[in-house]
């Protein structure tokens, strides 16, 4: 965790975008900011608008903690990190309250529970309050949208195997009957460790081929 | 609220709805430190410590935003003004129960901000609790939450000793265990009515 923290420190904007998608995937390499948002990863819409939000609410931050990084004094740092974050988790709650009504109902409080995603405070701590903005501005994207894939297949497959729908349209046949465990919380577990056991021996054959080329 | 509800309203926050097997929350200390029974014992008590502080301050902050009209603060109140409960809470601690504090110790000023917490004040808003109802379902929350921090602590000591395929080891291996409990949890539905 050390090694990949202080290489990041010395890539450019592009190499950021690229890391969030893959090597450093929030979700499935680093673990980070499941908490609040794995209780909404029984479908794939309700996945969606979550991740869209947390990518969103880090975006926001991202650019403007990066660009007040030389007046926040070093000491209170954090105290107006979550400051920023929650002003920012604030306004899209109130967004997606305005637009989208039915949505704000199916994710009630855990849309609040952005403010405290580790994944958004990790990536402020380690680039945001150290880079430019641009370098900041393209990593938070790269995490926004692993973070985005990651949640979405979740969704997906939960969606997939315990209703048989997909975005809601019915896509399993008639005689599909659904896997009752996979709308449980117990569900969203095992599809997780699902998940990251694949994208382990994945990226380790990825690598194996590497060293052999 | 009755007594009877009361208990309903425990017993549903502990075990039906527990907030790390049903709700997700307060996975990032659930997978990072509930490697040893002990220090799981007290980082559970912590929480439900830190959780009910937190329900006396979502309360009294509620009840201030609502006479100034000003609701859409509450979020950052919460963080802000449990932040520093907390915070006073551990300073007056240590001065008059070095014993309590040694218990607690390092764990305070990390669950400070975990999801956990906020969630506390957020359900306990949601759902229009009173003073004593939110203090029982923040004691529930908290029992709940030390219980499954325990058990998993339990489950991962064993853990220790078994070969587990490469792949498999370290996150996906907790939340294999993690959904099996879940799982296992879901046998506690019913009990205490719907909340």
């Amino acid at each position: 965790m050390a090694d990949t923290m202080l290489a990041s420190e010395r890539e450019s904007g592009p190499e950021r975008l690229r890391a969030g998608l893959w090597r450093e995937n929030p979700i499935l390499v680093q673990a980070l900011g499941m908490c609040p948002v794995l209780a909404v990863s029984n479908t794939a819409i309700n996945a969606l608008t979550m991740s869209l939000a947390t990518a969103s609410v880090l975006l926001a931050s991202a650019i403007v903690i990066s660009s007040l990084r030389r007046i926040i004094p070093p000491q209170v740092r954090l105290a107006c990190f979550v400051l920023i974050i929650a002003t920012f988790v604030t306004l899209t709650d109130l967004l997606i309250e305005a637009f989208a009504l039915e949505l704000h109902r199916a994710l009630g409080a855990f849309l609040s529970l952005i403010v405290v995603n580790c994944m958004i405070l990790s990536r402020i701590e380690i680039m945001a309050s150290r880079q430019p903005v641009s370098v900041a501005a393209l990593d938070a994207l790269g995490m926004g949208a692993g973070f985005a894939i990651g949640l979405v297949t979740l969704g997906s497959l939960r969606e997939l195997l315990g209703f048989g729908t997909l975005f809601g349209s019915r896509v399993m046949p008639d005689n599909f009957e659904p896997w009752q465990v996979m709308q449980l919380p117990g569900g969203g577990f095992f599809t997780l460790a699902a998940l990251v056991i694949g994208f382990t021996l994945l990226d380790r054959r990825m690598r194996r081929r590497e060293v052999s080329a | 609220m009755n007594e009877t509800e009361l208990w309903a309203l425990f017993l549903n926050a502990t075990l039906v709805n527990n907030f790390v097997l049903a709700y997700f929350l307060g996975i990032c200390p659930f997978l990072g430190v509930s490697g040893q029974l002990q220090s799981a014992g007290r980082m559970g008590l912590a929480v439900t410590f830190v959780m009910l502080v937190a329900s006396i301050c979502a309360y009294a902050i509620n009840r201030v935003l609502g006479l100034i009209g000003a609701e859409y603060l509450a979020l950052i109140s919460y963080i802000v003004v449990i932040a520093s409960a907390v915070q006073l809470v551990e300073m007056f601690v240590r001065k008059t129960s070095p014993a309590l504090f040694k218990a607690l110790g390092i764990f305070l000023p990390l669950i400070t901000t975990n999801c956990a917490i906020l969630a506390v004040a957020l359900f306990q808003t949601r759902r229009d609790y009173g003073l004593v109802e939110g203090l029982v379902f923040a004691f529930g929350a908290g029992m709940g939450f030390t219980l499954a921090l325990v058990l998993m602590a339990g489950i991962r000591e064993r853990l220790r000793l078994v070969d587990v395929p490469d792949p498999v080891r370290g996150v996906a291996v907790t939340l294999v265990l993690a959904g099996i409990l879940s799982l296992a949890f879901t046998g506690f539905a019913g009990i205490g009515g719907s909340a």
